[in-house]
């Protein structure tokens, strides 16, 4: 059982942890315009990166962010079986831990895999994207990015656009944060009771993004769509709910998680407007990322605060 | 109880020599940066640098340096949200290799935080020469560091707490001494 602080789901977090942890990632941002782009905390920690489902910017990002952390890093890719997953993960967890990780980054293509993974384990475990479920750090780079280029979310409306039902946006990171949130997509991509479960507004007509300051592209999830039925065809879904320049108005900001579509769910002229926040989530992901590490591994042996010259530094 | 060890008049006092001291070391004070640690070192550092520009004429460069990214137990402990280390501002944008850096705090005890502090200034550039500035020193080091600097020796008990008090932060100066629990 891990007994440290663990990140599986947003809602592990208070706002007060999530303002911690951005607060953190602004440092590090800072550590990244250094000549010298590293800092000792971590020296000596391990990090076991277990990606079963594909991924390249997570997956870099976590193993950049471990790196600039100077953490000892091992990343291992695979496609998890279709059969008995929860049995391979279990024992790949096992296996790993003869080598006393202290933090294993889990990607994995079904819900829960993360928080399973805990119960075998003595390391913190941070989820990098369980299936349909949570990706709480995209979460959090969604919500540090809106701060950092736009502001405060209090307040702020927000409008996702498309296949909700497949994806992992944070919308109860919005919604933490004091943003209004209107989910704007085919109903059949649209879970059960989501508007009552976490308070938006929920609307099948793409015009409804008009209001909003904020509007979040979300990627058609093809490849977990099986045999589907959820939409016509793309070209038909690029017709009603593709965000491009004739549906958006002046001021609006435009984030998409990646990779994107072109053409599908945003049109290519959107992903390349200057105004377009994708880059900077892109770039975020790596500050979010060392913050949320050195948030699960990190704890003061004494009273953080007191008594600057020792308490707060002897070891334990 | 806590017992005032040094009053706000003793304190102005005290840090109105340190300031003396460092000019007298440092004949040109703008080849000088001083650099306050994280949390109380800060407004330290600051008051040195109003004393030494109305002292010497010239103001010494600023900085502020936070050590939480290169304290020596992260990670060792068991690990409860919410006791993680704030992570403060590190601001060194003076130019390293040309400013003698002092170093300010308002307690030296074990000195693992300045060993802290000198590895995260490293990582900004090689100082010609780095010295070390504190209100308190109230021994017990567990690391060949020594001040060049100091406002008092206060010889305590490890049981005991040393508690510095500043106006920018706490509303007045004033150092106390807190028996351990």
């Amino acid at each position: 059982m891990s007994t440290r602080s663990s990140l599986v789901r947003m809602a592990d977090l208070t706002a007060g942890d999530v303002g911690r942890i951005l607060d953190t990632a602004d440092r590090f941002a800072s550590v990244m315009d250094r000549d010298i782009k590293k800092v000792p905390t971590l020296r000596g920690r391990t990090v076991v990166n277990l990606f079963l489902e594909p991924s390249t910017r997570t997956s870099t990002s976590f193993e950049l962010a471990a790196k600039r952390l100077s953490a000892d890093v091992v990343s291992i890719k695979g496609q998890g079986t279709s059969m008995d997953k929860g049995e391979t993960l279990k024992d790949t967890i096992l296996t790993l831990e003869a080598y006393e990780p202290d933090v294993f980054v889990i990607r994995h293509p079904q819900v829960g895999a993360c928080a399973m993974a805990g119960r075998y384990t003595d390391a913190a475990v941070v989820n990098a994207g369980d299936g349909t479920g949570e990706h709480p750090t995209q979460a959090l780079l969604d919500v540090f990015t809106v701060q950092q280029e736009v502001g405060s979310l209090d307040g702020m409306h927000v409008a996702i656009v498309g296949d909700v039902l497949h994806s992992r946006v944070g919308i109860q990171a919005f919604r933490m944060m004091g943003a209004r949130v209107t989910v704007v997509a085919p109903p059949t991509l649209v879970p059960r009771h989501l508007a009552e479960a976490l308070g938006v507004e929920v609307s099948a007509d793409i015009r409804d993004i008009a209001d909003a300051d904020i509007v979040y592209v979300l990627r058609m999830q093809v490849e977990r769509m099986g045999a589907g039925g959820f939409v016509p065809s793309l070209e038909e879904y690029a017709r009603m709910y593709q965000v491009n320049h004739a549906r958006l108005g002046p001021g609006q900001r435009v984030m998409h998680a990646g990779p994107v579509n072109r053409g599908v769910e945003i049109s290519g002229e959107v992903v390349d407007d200057p105004g377009s926040l994708i880059e900077a989530q892109a770039a975020n992901g790596l500050v979010v990322r060392m913050a949320v590490l050195y948030d699960v591994l990190t704890e003061a042996a004494g009273e953080p605060g007191e008594d600057e010259g020792g308490v707060l530094l002897e070891a334990a | 109880m806590a017992k005032v060890l040094i009053d706000s008049d003793q304190c102005r006092r005290t840090v109105a020599r340190m300031a003396h001291e460092i000019v007298e070391h440092h004949p040109d004070t703008s080849a000088v940066a001083l650099v306050g640690l994280h949390t109380r070192g800060v407004p330290l550092a600051e008051r040195l640098r109003v004393l030494i520009e109305e002292f010497s004429g010239e103001a010494p460069a600023l900085g502020t340096v936070d050590i939480a990214l290169y304290r020596d137990d992260v990670g060792l402990g068991g690990g409860r949200r919410g006791v993680v280390p704030v992570v403060g501002e590190t601001i060194l944008d003076f130019d390293i290799a040309s400013h003698a850096v002092v170093l300010v705090d308002d307690v030296l005890y074990t000195g693992r935080t300045i060993r802290a502090a000198i590895d995260a200034v490293f990582d900004y550039g090689r100082p010609p020469r780095v010295e070390l500035a504190v209100l308190v020193d109230r021994g017990h080091r567990e690391m060949p560091i020594r001040p060049d600097y100091v406002g008092r020796n206060l010889p305590t008990s490890r049981d005991e707490r040393i508690s510095v008090h500043m106006a920018e932060i706490d509303g007045r100066d004033e150092v106390l001494l807190e028996e351990g629990s």
